[in-house]
This record gives structure tokens, C-alpha cells and sequence, in this order.
């Protein structure tokens, strides 16, 4: 199992709005691949389309396909809710279940698909997971309070060990750090470092050195106007995007010309 | 600690720490003046602002106002209860409806309420909460337009309604049910025979209780459902879960609050509900079969019985007035008392 994304010809809509036109796009297992580009360029909503989240909005559609180690996700007989079991993701702000404690936040995922997981197991998974998040040593005396209650990159990184306990082939992540302080950014940074190990990682960033210090391929969208839909305008090796762009919107992006 | 955050880092500085060029000369003004026993100062900050400041103390008056008022009538119908039902507690149990004492009398009729108000709420909240439930989550938007002020509709249709509808439509109905139910079933207390003819009995009022409870709880838990944050329905969906997973995992925690004071309002409704109770019930003595006539609620024993009572039945009444009042306080307490128990987990903090 190889976990790699291709896309090919996708188009995404709105209702009759096309938001982002003809993306066609090969995202490697096991490394990061990050997606930059001004606010509204759909880099969000073409995220979105890689799990079927997007359709969760009404009026929402694609056209094209996304293939997970060749199958197409928009096949008509694939459950949208099968696909988002195997594809992971985590959202721009925070969003553990408030009204669960951290282990049960953990464990949501899981008990969706095994309601009979014994206590031993739970607790392994619990731990192995939160470890994996790089959470573990500051709640594990308090697993059993509510998961409202940790700081933001705290609750960022219980929302990911919350992905990564159903252990997904992919994880999306949604400028997972743009509602964090420095040093949360820090550590979830260096969490994904060590998520590539094992999953493929697509972010979404505003923060440009964010994209250079994580990623290891980057792509670049980017819209003609307000309005017109948003492009794949280049995508490749983050140390050639940022260095040696061959489009010169990617270099005046880069390098704070516009945007 | 938290003193300690309150204090600014440096403790030690003094007057004399700064340094002469930094004392200002309006410092020395300020100080001049209040030696000289005036306060003329040139510090901007302190000239009051009235814009702004009336409209403040108005509204901070009229929302003091309105909670003084709240509590003088909720005070004043409890002094005129309890004064009024004071007479029937000492009076010589012999005088009292029943020649047995107050208890003997009122005790059948708070069951009776009770009966009916569960009944009602036991019909009524599955139903209220899928049919908001399917109003927020799962009808088409402009179904789901139309369904809503349906239900607002049903929510004004005046109690009376209600009770001549279940008077004329229901008991009838019903009253084969009753009787294929007494036949059947009739070794379960609740269902023992005989049945009554008319069908007019304490299971039809909790039915059409129900129908009167359904819309308030319905349009409550609807608005509640429609407030959940979009961000823990797709924290649920993004991890696989289908759509009633989503609900259970996100919609309904969020709401529980919310469901168990629509819950209440509706249990009050229930409670304190007289045309539709004294219209459709046949009233007497507590049984325990609800397929039989018989039974008694508190809101319509005072209702039947207040035109024609007077001296001590007038008290014994406004007592069994009294006595509903302390349901009602009492139910609404263990209510808030549920909410409370799981504040910590309800997303406020």
C-alpha cells in the first residue's frame, strides 16, 4: 500500500460556480506536499475534494476523478463515508468534541467502526495515538477531563492524534496552524516531520516558510480575478518552487511581490 | 500565582527610581493643585463623557426593573397561594372533600397529573426531537422550510382546540383500541379491563397531551439542533462518520441541554394544561388501568370545581393550586440540576 493521490482533470463547483478549474496533480506517498496561494485561490476547497468533504456543502460537486492508490474516490459506487475513513483530516481552528473528554475525543474515530474495542486496547490506542501527537507527557493525568479544556495547540494536536488513531493512509490538513501561537507551531511542525514517516500529508498554509520548513514538494494556485476560478499554477520540489520557479507568479508570490 | 500575575514585574520601582527628566511638569501641576485643596487637572482622560452614559443607566435601570418585577409576582402568587390554602391544612379532616383529610384528597390527583404529564412526555420527546431532527439535518431545505412553520403553526392552535378534537376525533377512535388492549393485554396493570366505551380515559389525554407537547419541543430542539458549530459536524463527518453517526457524535451532545429545557417547557405545558384534560377526561376515582374511566388531574379538578366552590372548598382548591405550583418549582429544579451536572463537558468553557 503505497497511499499515493493522483488527480486528474479536476474541475470543482459551487452549485453552477466553478471555484477551482482543471487540476491535475500527482501528490507521493509518505512525504508533504503543501499547497500555497493567496486567500480564495481554492486551495481550501480543492483539499476538501481529496476526502469528499467538499460535497458536505450544498450544491457542491467536482468533475474529474481522485485516485487513492488508483481507485477513483468519486467512483459512484464508493461511500463518501468509506473515504473519509482512510483519508484523515484536520481542521484550520481546533475542533475536539467538547462534550467528550480527551480519551473519548481520541477514541471517536474508532468506535465508529469497532463499538467493541476492549478497555486494554482503547487505552493502548489511546496512548499510542496521543504519543504519536507528541501530546501525551501533558495530558496524560487528565484523560479524563474534558478536551475543551486544553490551549490551542494542545486541542490542534488532540484533533490530531484524534486522525491519526483511526490510522488513515492520508491526512489533510487545513492551515492546521494558523490559529497557534509560535511555539504550538512549532511542535506540530515537528509532528509532521514525523508523520511522513508513516502517512502521506497534504497542507494547506498561508505562512510561506511554513510550506518551505515542512514540505517536500509544493504547489502553487493561484486566481486570474475575483471570481474566475482558481489554478493549479505550478507544482513542484519545495526547494525549486521557493529558489527557481519557472513561472513568474510563483516567483512574485514567493517572494512577497504580491499576494 | 495569581496575585502574583496581577502585580507588574518590577515591585521595586519607587518615585525615586525615576529619573528627574521623566517627572513631567503637569506631574508637578497636579500635585501643586491638590496641595492648594483644588483638582484642576490637565489629564484629558478625566473629562466624563456623557455620551453613552445615559443610555446606560436607562437600560441598566429597565433590566433591574423587569427582574424586580418577575420576582414580586412569582413572591406575591406564592403569599396569595399560601395564604389562601393555609385553611385547609388545619381544618378537621372531615370537612375536606373525601372526609379524609387534605392527603386523602389530593394525593389521587397528583398521581393523576403525574400519569399524564408522562405519558405525554414519553409520547412526545422521541417524536419532537426526529421530527427536528429531520427539519435540521436531514429534509431538503425547502421542505424543511415549510415543515418548520407547520409545526410553529400547530405550536398556537389554543388548547380548547385540542381538547374538543380529542373529544370528538380521538376518544371514539380510540375506544376500540382500548378495548382489543383490555382483551389482550389486560394482565399488564395499565391495560386492565374493562375498557371504556367512550374511550375517554387517561391514556387518550396523555395522547392528546402529546400532540400539544410535540410542536413546543419541536421547535425549540430545532433551533438548538440548527446552532450546533458547523466545525464539530465535519470534525464528525472528516472522521468517516455517516450522517446519524455525525448527529449522535456531534448534533445531539451539543443540544442536550437544550432538548432537556424544551423537555421541561413542554412537561409544563403538560402539567398545568386544564380545557384540553377537563374536556376529554371522564373523570374518577385513581385507578390504576389507564384504559378505564377514571383518574383525575390537579389543573382540572380546579377547573371544574372553582365556579361553584366557595369557604373551605375554595381553600382546598387554591391548596391543590399550590401543591402544582410545587411540582412545577420542583421539576424545574432536577432539570437545572442535570444541566449543571454536565457543565464542565458542555463546550461553554
Amino acid at each position: 500500500m503505497s497511499n499515493r493521490i493522483d488527480v486528474k482533470d479536476l474541475n470543482v463547483y459551487y452549485s453552477k460556480f466553478l471555484a477551482v478549474e482543471d487540476v491535475t496533480i500527482n501528490i507521493d506517498a509518505r512525504s508533504v506536499t503543501a499547497f500555497i496561494g493567496p486567500s480564495g485561490c481554492g486551495k481550501s476547497t480543492f483539499l476538501r475534494t481529496l476526502n469528499r468533504m467538499h460535497e458536505v456543502i450544498p450544491g457542491a460537486r467536482v468533475e474529474g476523478e481522485v485516485l487513492l492508490d488508483g481507485d477513483n474516490l468519486y467512483d459512484s459506487a464508493v461511500d463518501p463515508v468509506t473515504v473519509r475513513g482512510r483519508i484523515g483530516m484536520v481542521f484550520q481552528r481546533p475542533n475536539p468534541f467538547p462534550t467528550m473528554s480527551i480519551r473519548d475525543n481520541v477514541l471517536a474515530g474508532v468506535k465508529l467502526n469497532d463499538k467493541r474495542i476492549s478497555k486494554s486496547d482503547a487505552d493502548a490506542l489511546v496512548e499510542k495515538s496521543l504519543r504519536g501527537a507528541n501530546l501525551w507527557n501533558e495530558v496524560k493525568d487528565r484523560l479524563a477531563r474534558p478536551g475543551s479544556g486544553l490551549s490551542g495547540g494542545q486541542q490542534q494536536r488532540l484533533c490530531i492524534a484524534r486522525a491519526i488513531a483511526v490510522s488513515p493512509q492520508v491526512i489533510l490538513m487545513d492551515e492546521p496552524c494558523s490559529a497557534l501561537d509560535p511555539i504550538s507551531t512549532l511542535a506540530i511542525e515537528d509532528l509532521i516531520n514525523e508523520l511522513k514517516a508513516q502517512y502521506t500529508v497534504v497542507i494547506v498554509t498561508h505562512n510561506m516558510q511554513q510550506a518551505a520548513r515542512v514540505s517536500d514538494k509544493t504547489a502553487f494556485f493561484n486566481i486570474a480575478g475575483t471570481g474566475k476560478p482558481g489554478k493549479l499554477i505550478e507544482y513542484d520540489e519545495t526547494t525549486t518552487i521557493f529558489n527557481n520557479p519557472s513561472v513568474k507568479a510563483t516567483e512574485d508570490y514567493v517572494s512577497g511581490r504580491f499576494g | 500565582m495569581e496575585t502574583g500575575r496581577d502585580r507588574p514585574p518590577f515591585t521595586a520601582g519607587t518615585s525615586s527610581d525615576v529619573p528627574s527628566s521623566a517627572r513631567t511638569p503637569g506631574r508637578h501641576c497636579i500635585r501643586n493643585d491638590r496641595l492648594e485643596g483644588k483638582d484642576v487637572s490637565t489629564n484629558s482622560l478625566k473629562e466624563p463623557t456623557d455620551r453613552g452614559r445615559a443610555g446606560d443607566k436607562i437600560f441598566s435601570g429597565v433590566s433591574l426593573a423587569a427582574g424586580v418585577l418577575i420576582l414580586a409576582v412569582l413572591f406575591s402568587v406564592a403569599v396569595f397561594l399560601l395564604v389562601q390554602a393555609a385553611p385547609t391544612f388545619t381544618a378537621d379532616p372531615t370537612e375536606i372533600t373525601g372526609g379524609e383529610g387534605f392527603a386523602a384528597y389530593i394525593v389521587p390527583i397528583i398521581i393523576g397529573t403525574v400519569i399524564a404529564a408522562t405519558i405525554a412526555l414519553v409520547i412526545a420527546t422521541p417524536i419532537a426531537i426526529a421530527v427536528a431532527l429531520f427539519i435540521s439535518h436531514y429534509a431538503p431545505r425547502r421542505l424543511a422550510r415549510a415543515f418548520g412553520y407547520v409545526i410553529d403553526l400547530l405550536a398556537a392552535i389554543p388548547s380548547v382546540i385540542y381538547g374538543a378534537w380529542g373529544y370528538i376525533v380521538l376518544a371514539p377512535q380510540l375506544a376500540t383500541v382500548y378495548a382489543w388492549l383490555a382483551e389482550n393485554l389486560g394482565w399488564i396493570p395499565i391495560f386492565t379491563g374493562p375498557a371504556s366505551q367512550t374511550g375517554k380515559t387517561m391514556l387518550t389525554v396523555g395522547i392528546v397531551l402529546a400532540v400539544m407537547v410535540i410542536p413546543i419541543i419541536t421547535s425549540l430542539s430545532r433551533e438548538i439542533f440548527l446552532q450546533t458549530p458547523s466545525l464539530h459536524e465535519e470534525a464528525a463527518l472528516a472522521m468517516g462518520a455517516t450522517r446519524w453517526e455525525m448527529v449522535r457524535m456531534a448534533v445531539l451532545p451539543f443540544a442536550r441541554p437544550g432538548i432537556i429545557s424544551a423537555t421541561m417547557l413542554g412537561l409544563g405545558r403538560a402539567l398545568g394544561e386544564t380545557m384540553a384534560v377537563a374536556l376529554v377526561l371522564s373523570p374518577g376515582a385513581l385507578v390504576a388501568s389507564l384504559v378505564k374511566t377514571g383518574n383525575q388531574t390537579i389543573a382540572a379538578e380546579i377547573a371544574l370545581n372553582f365556579p361553584e366552590a366557595f369557604g373551605l372548598r375554595l381553600n382546598e382548591l387554591i391548596a391543590a393550586g399550590l401543591v402544582l405550583f410545587v411540582i412545577t418549582l420542583i421539576v424545574n429544579m432536577i432539570a437545572r440540576f442535570i444541566i449543571t451536572r454536565h457543565k464542565e463537558f458542555s463546550g461553554a468553557n
